[in-house]
């Protein structure tokens, strides 16, 4: 399969004051490939957000390069960002902060779409549209984030990513602050959306079980290094690291 | 028990919100009668607040005169409406002026981050380092008198609060989800600041603004007081006490009518700022 996102030698270094500099995210290298969905586990400041958000261009890399369909999203200058955000999105951890609190949730998710040239009839539509394929219904559009529930604005969260018809979806903990059933919801949505719009995930997470379940191959991170990589089922049969054997001990 | 308790709590919490609105009305349309008074001075007025009658000079308050006439024989109550013009107005003004130009400076600076963040920080920090009152005065002292020139120099010394208020609120909210979702969506920095950080850092700063509309009344006229805001004939509160000020102990009506005007709109802002504070802020 083709590879779309390829990772080389990424570090990232957070300036602390008096102090060394942190390294976040420590000469890692891998690759996505097309249709995959590719987990990446860790423990809290293992630098799995640190990844999702070099990918994304929301941070810059001090060394190492990304290509992202060919190109390296590091050199590129910022007005060229939107055509990388066609391609690329993303779903937050926490789904009551991912929506602005004094616009509407149809706003949120228009935005992008009139941000390319979308009239608002258009983008209405299209709203609607993407709402249903996430399974709310169509007035979600004119409630405010704290109107809906925390699954609800996730699902919004996933239909206003999905608005630009990207090719790969960066989920950065998405389900970690739902409770387990409408977690469920959400992998079973997300499970849909991968089938229906052969989209390439980044799935970040810190549960072994789910990841089992919903992807192909697991990136486990320890203190900014890959330290095992594998499909879920090597991983958990055969963890090499010692945090891998701490990781696959306390699945319950 | 913790339900009924919880009852209870829910009621009170009502009951204070509903108290908080009520506040909020009546300190509203207080504020809003001061302002119509200062738009409509003119035709408020019983009689002309510059025509001078030396015969009339220093009468005590009386039915024709309710607050008595001063050195010129000019009606004081006329005057005192005609003053809440430049006293209030131009306060009025000034606040607008301050938070619009320290929002933006707060705003853009936390935005940018980085050395333009520093730099801007490091003037303010020069601006608020001086006795406000005391800067004020030298730079009116510099441009001359005139209430224009007192807006100035307090606008001068003033705007580096709302920056400081605006600059740590954008830092808090640059950080949010939304906002990088807003990036992901593709907005450009303008649009992230005024769809996405203005809309939520709008509450702090309006309550600051709310809050110094009291004390720049009193600073405007403190100005006029010591003679570099409003000049000699034109009615303000500061400068109409400062012209009596040598009278007080004979005809006192000429230094507490402005004085009284000036401390009823000044408690009147004030207590509008807090319950703007309290309503938008609910703890």
């Amino acid at each position: 399969m083709k590879e779309i996102i390829t990772v080389n030698n990424l570090t990232k270094y957070f300036k602390a004051h008096g102090k060394a500099d942190t390294a976040a995210v420590d000469n890692v290298s891998f690759s996505l490939h097309d249709g995959e969905t590719l987990a990446l586990v860790g423990e809290s400041g293992s630098g799995k957000s640190t990844i999702a958000r070099l990918l994304t261009g929301l941070i810059k890399a001090t060394d190492g390069n990304i290509r992202i369909y060919d190109k390296d999203i590091c050199k590129m200058k910022k007005n060229k960002a939107i055509e990388l955000y066609s391609q690329i999105q993303m779903v937050f951890q926490n789904p009551a902060e991912s929506f602005n609190p004094r616009k509407t949730l149809g706003y949120g998710i228009g935005e992008s779409l009139k941000n390319r040239g979308y009239n608002s009839g258009a983008t209405a539509n299209k709203v609607a549209e993407l709402l249903e394929m996430c399974g709310l219904p169509a007035e979600i559009a004119l409630k405010y984030p704290h109107q809906v529930s925390g699954g609800q604005c996730q699902r919004a969260a996933i239909a206003r990513a999905l608005a630009v018809e990207p090719r790969i979806l960066i989920c950065d903990e998405a389900t970690s602050s739902l409770d387990v059933t409408v977690q469920k919801q959400i992998i079973e949505l997300l499970d849909k959306l991968r089938k229906s719009k052969i989209l390439s995930i980044i799935f970040i997470c810190h549960n072994l079980a789910l990841v089992q379940q919903f992807c192909d191959r697991v990136i486990v991170l320890y203190d900014g290094k890959i330290v095992d990589q594998g499909t879920p089922d090597e991983i958990i049969n055969n963890p090499q690291a010692d945090y891998t054997k701490l990781l696959v001990d306390s699945i319950l | 028990m913790s339900s009924v308790n919880r009852q209870v709590s829910v009621r009170q919490l009502k009951v204070k919100k509903c108290n908080t609105k009520c506040r909020l009305i009546v300190f509203a349309t207080l504020a809003i009668c001061l302002v119509a008074v200062a738009v409509f001075a003119d035709r408020l007025c019983p009689y002309d607040p510059y025509a001078q009658d030396l015969s009339l000079s220093y009468q005590a308050p009386s039915a024709a005169h309710i607050m008595g006439t001063d050195a010129y024989g000019r009606d004081m109550f006329s005057r005192v409406i005609v003053g809440a013009r430049a006293s209030i107005l131009s306060t009025l003004a000034l606040v607008c002026i301050i938070t619009l130009v320290g929002t933006a400076v707060g705003t853009i600076s936390g935005f940018i981050g980085g050395k333009v963040d520093a730099i801007v920080m490091r003037v303010s920090d020069f601006f608020l380092a001086f006795p406000g009152l005391v800067f004020a005065l030298a730079v009116a002292a510099l441009l001359g008198g005139g209430v224009l020139n007192a807006i100035i120099a307090l606008a001068v010394i003033s705007w580096p609060k709302y920056a400081r208020v605006a600059r740590s609120q954008t830092l808090s909210v640059k950080v949010s989800s939304f906002v990088q979702a807003a990036v992901l969506a593709g907005d450009n920095p303008p649009q992230i600041i005024f769809r996405h950080i203005l809309p939520n850092i709008f509450g702090p700063i309006l309550v600051t603004a709310m809050l110094d509309i009291g004390t720049m009344t009193m600073e405007l006229a403190g100005l006029s007081f010591l003679g570099l805001g409003a000049q000699p004939p034109i009615a303000e509160w500061g400068s109409m006490m400062s012209s009596g000020r040598s009278m007080l102990q004979t005809y006192p009506w000429v230094v507490l009518s402005p004085g009284i005007a000036i401390f009823i709109s000044v408690v009147i802002f004030n207590l509008l700022g807090d319950t703007v504070r309290d309503y938008l802020d609910p703890k």
